[in-house]
């Protein structure tokens, strides 16, 4: 504000103050409108987004489109290999994020020393989670598909995706490992401990609903995700259920990618239809998540 | 805690010390010894009574270095990204400016790399994507801050606590779906009602569904800024008479100022590497243009639209992604370095 001096205030007669606090009231209540109306900006468009989407896609779900493959014809496209492929792919992209995430939460918390370097990993990580998606994909394209030579496959983009959102796991782990009180490190050293005992049998037991749900939410991310893997399998047409790692694939994002822009109507239907199931199993992850940290949250109230 | 985890707690416990049960008791006599030790002649030397109790944790130590070791083993692959990242990026980048001058790629205004004559001036890209950006910034950053000061300064907790959450939906959906968003809902609309003559795939809708995307991230940053700010900095304000916009825009808002900047900054990094809303809605002609009526091509969308045709590795078409990607690399790394410093250099401490 303004500074005022003492001149100032003394020329403002009563009358004066009140009806320019009458302008000031005004002026905020009409703010008010402006900041709710804002607010609902972003909560309108995602009830038209989900209205839209349903509308669109609902009538098109039955069994047959989940269990048959993807067609030329919209009226007999599946998504049997796109959900496979995406189970494939989000398992094991969880089953290398959840340890090297842990591990490195732990690390960060619980060993690192407090130098320079620390603090270079630190700012490292949080600006890899800026890195846009599509770059790792490059660096999964050429490191993984070619370098090492695996080629288009499912182990190829389960690793991609586990660098892009191994940065998510290690902040949400950390977050988990500091809100462990410290009395407990101190009981369990107190009591002879050593330091990885106090992490195996004090701080991961009570740090651990917070990493799962660190996991989920970045298992959801990996799901969502279409650019990187794209780079990775590219647009392929997948008839057959994909049975071990190193098969080429798809995933849900990549069909509807697929799907999305051919101009028929019915593949308008098509591709709504298998972004309500994508959204369906993001929910279902996310519940889980939620009821995770609402036990955690619980638990350590108690 | 619950019962059954305090019991599972006290019997790992009990678990974890058995290296120390036979510990006490064995050394009890080593103690008695001890205490003895003052008053008479000293039975057990020191270096005896100190190699009794290290010999049980030799194997310990061993285990604890193997451990130590192992952890820092999962920290290094994050740095090892960063590094691969760059290495990756600079490698095929370079065999791209071995046909291609930096210069021609930087100051170049034609795309047309799949194309005779084959141009690679990466400008229309550049335009493409920052003229996205612009609108998707336009519209997060006022909605966002608005957002933020009715959520921090107006809205009652129970209202918070509800549409905290569904903003961060917006936050969740992947972009494929905002990309079918645009393309089935938006630019009709617009079509029907603004402008009858835009064509399907333009910057306009791609860039106002981006800006509804990344509305979550520059409101919750916001917000985050907001509750930082001391209450005793309002508290003061209405005591001088403020009336509620009066504290929420002339102490709670500068207060907050380097967070809002930070949010903003953060925001258009977000916005300049999203890929698949662009790609799908936004169109595949490099132009330079700042009509947002017309089809453009982003960086992420060439990128995504090399990528996917499977183009053979070692043609210069292969290369040109890289090249395109060092430069996405290097704005949004400068973007969020500058959000991180602004925070830094102007965070006002209370």
């Amino acid at each position: 504000m303004e500074p005022t001096t003492s001149d100032d205030v003394r020329s403002v007669s009563a009358e004066q103050f009140h009806s320019s606090l009458r302008g000031r009231r005004l002026i905020g209540n009409a703010a008010v409108v402006l900041f709710f109306l804002s607010t609902l900006v972003g909560l309108a468009t995602l009830a038209a987004l989900i209205i839209d989407i349903l509308i669109d896609g609902l009538p098109w779900i039955d069994w047959d489109f989940l269990s048959t493959y993807p067609s030329r014809r919209p009226a007999d496209a599946g998504l049997r290999s796109a959900l496979f492929g995406t189970l494939w792919v989000g398992g094991l992209t969880a089953l290398f994020t959840f340890p090297i995430g842990t591990a490195t939460a732990i690390y960060l918390e619980e060993y690192a020393p407090r130098n320079k370097l620390t603090q270079l990993i630190e700012v490292n990580i949080s600006n890899l989670a800026g890195v846009p998606s599509i770059v790792y994909g490059l660096l999964g394209l050429a490191v993984f598909v070619f370098l090492l030579g695996m080629g288009r496959v499912i182990i190829a983009g389960a690793l991609t995706l586990t660098l892009l959102v191994l940065p998510l796991l290690i902040v949400a782990g950390r977050e988990a490992i500091r809100a462990v009180p410290d009395s407990y490190r101190q009981g369990s050293l107190a009591l002879g401990a050593t330091r990885w005992q106090t992490v195996r049998h004090v701080i991961l037991p009570s740090a651990l609903p917070g990493i799962l749900t660190g996991t989920i939410l970045a298992m959801s991310r990996a799901i969502g995700e279409a650019a990187p893997l794209l780079a990775i399998s590219g647009l392929v047409f997948v008839t057959f259920t994909p049975g071990h790692p190193f098969e080429r694939f798809t995933v849900l994002p990549i069909q509807i990618f697929n799907w999305v822009s051919r101009p028929q109507l019915d593949w308008q239907h098509v591709t709504a239809a298998a972004i309500i199931i994508l959204l369906l199993v993001l929910l279902s992850m996310n519940s889980i998540a939620i009821l995770l940290r609402d036990r955690f949250q619980r638990r350590s109230e108690e | 805690m619950g019962g059954y985890e305090r019991g599972n707690f006290n019997s790992r416990l009990i678990l974890m010390g058995h290296s120390y049960a036979r510990g006490p008791s064995a050394n009890w006599e080593g103690l008695h010894s001890l205490t003895e030790a003052s008053f008479t002649a000293p039975r057990v030397s020191r270096e005896d009574l100190e190699k009794r109790l290290l010999s049980g944790s030799r194997a310990e130590r061993g285990t604890e270095t193997a451990i130590h070791l192992l952890l820092l083993g999962a920290t290094v692959i994050s740095i090892a990204t960063t590094l691969g990242i760059v290495f990756v990026l600079v490698n095929e980048s370079f065999r791209f400016f071995q046909d291609v001058s930096i210069i021609e790629f930087l100051t170049g205004t034609v795309w047309t790399p799949r194309f005779q004559p084959s141009l690679f001036g990466v400008l229309p890209l550049v335009a493409g994507t920052v003229l996205v950006a612009t609108i998707a910034i336009l519209v997060a950053a006022p909605v966002g801050l608005f957002t933020a000061i009715f959520l921090s300064e107006y809205a009652p907790d129970r209202f918070r606590r509800i549409v905290k959450p569904m903003l961060e939906i917006l936050a969740g959906i992947p972009t494929v779906v905002y990309g079918y968003f645009a393309l089935t809902f938006v630019t009709p609309l617009l079509q029907q009602y603004i402008f009858p003559d835009m064509i399907i795939f333009n910057a306009l809708s791609a860039g106002l569904v981006m800006g509804v995307m990344i509305i979550p991230i520059v409101s919750s940053l916001t917000e985050d800024a907001m509750l930082a700010v001391p209450r005793s900095l309002r508290e003061a304000a209405y005591a001088l008479g403020a009336t509620r916009f009066e504290v929420a825009t002339r102490v709670v808002t500068p207060a907050a100022l380097s967070g809002i900047v930070a949010a903003i900054i953060l925001g258009l990094s977000r916005a300049i590497g999203e890929t698949m809303l662009v790609t799908i809605a936004a169109g595949a002609t490099p132009r330079l243009t700042i009509d947002p009526r017309e089809s453009i091509q982003t960086m992420t969308a060439y990128i995504v639209q090399v990528g996917f045709g499977e183009t053979p590795q070692g043609t210069t078409i292969y290369y040109t992604i890289f090249a395109v990607a060092l430069l996405l690399f290097v704005m949004t790394l400068a973007m969020n370095i500058l959000g991180q410093w602004v925070v830094r250099r102007w965070r006002q401490a209370y």
